[in-house]
């Protein structure tokens, strides 16, 4: 008897410790598709119940006005950026952005001073007006990766003054020379590595710095000339790729072939998307959101712990998606962001108001042949 | 009326605690006499000891000690000495090698990487102690020494990994970090930056005698257990005579697949396929970054890596205009 007893409870030790393991599944159906070449694995497999579901997108305030008019430039004070958009398309647009980012308690008032509209005295217009230079810089030079999609305020911010997803460069070690507290910026749980202890610096190395991704040995035999990478500097590139991962809801599949990952000829052409999007969210950071370090107050809203503005990376946007927003445009009903509008030039005095140059084209010409133009309804 | 019948029989043998025969080449005596456990009995011999530790056992255990509390203490200091953050993080906590900007310094300072120098080596001095540990004991006893050198093929892997191939390349960042998922990492990593380690020649045969090795040992160990009601576990008694476990168990395999190891061969089988495991991995891991640098395009090289068709997508970056 005792013996039977000790038995039952060993076998519902051992099974409870079985269910117990299975806590770590995922079960429910799964939605498989085949992307790639058959046996080279090139599969997504998704947890359909577990996606994320597109949020939903706020219908425009009103509907959009015809654009035409007098200018925005004309009608008010102290325009620079929109100054050649129509009055009405203006006013549109300054009520999308009020429902796209600013609280609602707030509306106006969170960038403007009701009593002076046209004055740039509270900080967060000066951003909103380097923010609309950026929108537009996005869809119009960087279209091999937002595509005829492109961005709005509202693919990022989502309601929010701050988007939720963001992060600023790390503290390092916390007591220099010691190893007390030291995880040298890696196994943490930290979702910046989707979980993976993997290095989370790959956003300071390559979403702000200019470092190169590519580690992987780009001949079959070495070259002993020293400039092959560590498996460390691989390690850092890898954090980055799991951030990538999780920020799309993607495996690595989904743009690599895991029989040779650096090779283009056999990665998905979202491998190249993911190029440029490497590059763009390092324009940003660097052109757009450091410009307005001075401008940012030094709080922890708005700044990280070494007092640099809160940047982008690819969960900023995406937020577990492939595609933004499940592959919405909201373009339609903001026009203006497609790009750099013509500033208004008052009749007579051409020469003094220099038209707003577009940047250089970062990305290359045959691709920008492509670049998406504005579905004008 | 209970007899004894093989490893899964409930009854235990009780009796005078076997001693051993006395000692040559010793520096201490055994400590203790040794005693029964009933549990240990449901796995193999109840009795558990006495054991012999000597010199070297000391040493070896002295210095598996130190590494071990040098990683585990370095791990605890990460998360600010926190008992429970330590425990709930252990398999992310890591002590890692030296960043690349050491090469293959010895003086690295203790946060950026000397600490785990210093728990490599008396890891290290450990396992070599433990190694000369078990090469004399078993001299002493009269023995081959296929245990040690068994030991010695592991030993050679770890060194490979954590010594040898970063003496190579000149660089501590090319080692593998103390930790549970860290390890893992490095071994994904170490992959991807190498061209995948799959199309390793040396990796398949590492691959081929690990996978080996588990269906010898399930072979094995099936026919000596089906073979058990024959006195089966009695091997080397057996061999010259009709009708015994041994024959059954050598006829079985003759009928099933034609051929049949001996009572002898198939330990030599099962220590080659394990001692080549590693042995064969190491040479892997060693010529990897040092002779070839990319497996997938040695591969292409040799014409044994499949060809998919080609997706089209060309690299961004060789793109006229292309941003940096």
């Amino acid at each position: 008897m005792n013996r039977i007893d000790l038995t039952r409870t060993a076998l519902m030790a051992v099974g409870g410790l079985g269910i117990m393991m299975l806590g770590g599944c995922e079960p429910g159906p799964k939605q498989t598709t085949q992307n790639g070449y058959r046996g080279a694995g090139l599969d997504q497999i998704v947890d359909v119940r577990h996606m994320i579901k597109t949020a939903a997108i706020p219908d425009a305030p009103y509907p959009l006005p015809p654009d035409g008019g007098p200018k925005a430039g004309e009608t008010y004070q102290n325009v620079k950026v929109l100054s050649g958009l129509s009055t009405e398309r203006f006013n549109h647009l300054m009520a999308e952005i009020s429902q796209w980012i600013a609280p609602p308690e707030q509306g106006c008032a969170y960038c403007h001073n009701p009593e002076n509209m046209a004055s740039d005295e509270k900080y967060t217009k000066v951003v909103a007006r380097r923010m609309l230079q950026m929108t537009q810089a996005i869809n119009s030079t960087w279209s091999p990766h937002v595509q005829k999609v492109g961005v709005t305020c509202y693919t990022c911010h989502r309601g929010n003054g701050v988007p939720a997803y963001k992060w600023a460069l790390p503290t390092g070690a916390p007591h220099p020379g010691s190893i007390l507290g030291n995880r040298h910026d890696q196994n943490e749980l930290s979702p910046d590595a989707a979980y993976s202890d993997l290095p989370t610096t790959g956003f300071a190395d390559y979403l702000y710095g200019s470092n190169n991704i590519r580690v992987y040995g780009t001949t079959a035999l070495p070259k002993y000339d020293g400039t092959g990478a560590s498996v460390q500097t691989a390690e850092k590139t890898y954090g980055l790729m799991m951030h990538m991962s999780k920020a799309l809801g993607v495996n690595c599949t989904f743009c690599h072939n895991t029989q040779a990952f650096g090779v283009w000829n056999l990665s998905r052409p979202q491998r190249a998307t993911a190029w440029y999007g490497i590059r763009m969210v390092r324009d940003i950071n660097n052109t757009y959101i450091s410009s307005l370090k001075s401008v940012f107050p030094d709080n922890h809203d708005r700044k990280g712990p070494l007092g640099d503005p809160y940047k982008v990376n690819c969960m900023t946007c995406h937020q577990g998606q492939n595609k933004p927003l499940g592959g919405v445009s909201m373009l339609a009903q903001a026009p203006a962001l497609w790009g750099p509008i013509p500033a208004f030039v008052k009749p007579g005095a051409a020469s003094a108001a220099a038209t707003p140059v577009a940047p250089a084209s970062p990305v290359p010409l045959a691709m920008n042949a492509t670049a998406a133009q504005p579905a004008m309804k | 009326m209970a007899r004894y019948q093989n490893m899964f029989t409930q009854v235990q043998v009780r009796g005078p605690l076997e001693a051993g025969p006395p000692l040559r080449d010793a520096s201490f005596t055994r400590t203790g006499t040794g005693f029964y456990n009933y549990w240990m009995g449901k796995f193999g011999n109840a009795q558990i000891g006495p054991v012999y530790l000597g010199t070297l056992g000391m040493a070896s255990l002295m210095f598996a000690f130190l590494s071990f509390e040098i990683i585990g203490l370095n791990m605890w200091a990460s998360v600010n000495w926190n008992p429970i953050q330590f425990v709930r993080q252990l398999p992310w906590l890591a002590l890692e090698p030296p960043g690349p900007e050491y090469g293959f310094s010895m003086f690295v300072p203790l946060d950026k990487g000397g600490w785990w120098l210093i728990a490599g080596f008396c890891m290290t001095t450990s396992l070599l102690l433990w190694f000369l540990r078990t090469y004399r004991r078993a001299r002493s006893l009269g023995m081959g020494t296929h245990v040690a050198w068994a030991f010695a093929a592991g030993i050679f892997l770890i060194l490979t990994l954590g010594f040898i191939r970063p003496m190579l390349m000149g660089s501590w960042a090319e080692a593998v970090p103390f930790g549970i998922f860290p390890h893992l990492d490095w071994t994904a990593a170490f992959s991807i930056r190498y061209g995948n380690l799959f199309y390793n020649p040396f990796h398949c045969l590492s691959i081929a005698f690990l996978y080996g090795s588990t269906l010898l040992f399930a072979m094995h160990g099936a026919t000596i257990l089906a073979v058990g009601r024959y006195g089966g576990e009695r091997e080397i008694e057996q061999i010259t005579d009709r009708g015994t476990a041994s024959e059954r168990a050598a006829l079985f395999w003759r009928w099933t697949m034609g051929f049949n190891a001996t009572m002898e061969s198939i330990h030599r089988w099962a220590w080659w396929f394990a001692v080549l495991t590693p042995l064969t991995g190491g040479i892997g891991i060693l010529l990897t970054g040092t002779v070839v640098d990319n497996w997938y395009l040695w591969a292409v090289m040799h014409h044994y890596a499949p060809g998919y068709p080609g997706t089209g997508v060309i690299d961004p970056a060789t793109l006229p205009g292309a941003p940096k």
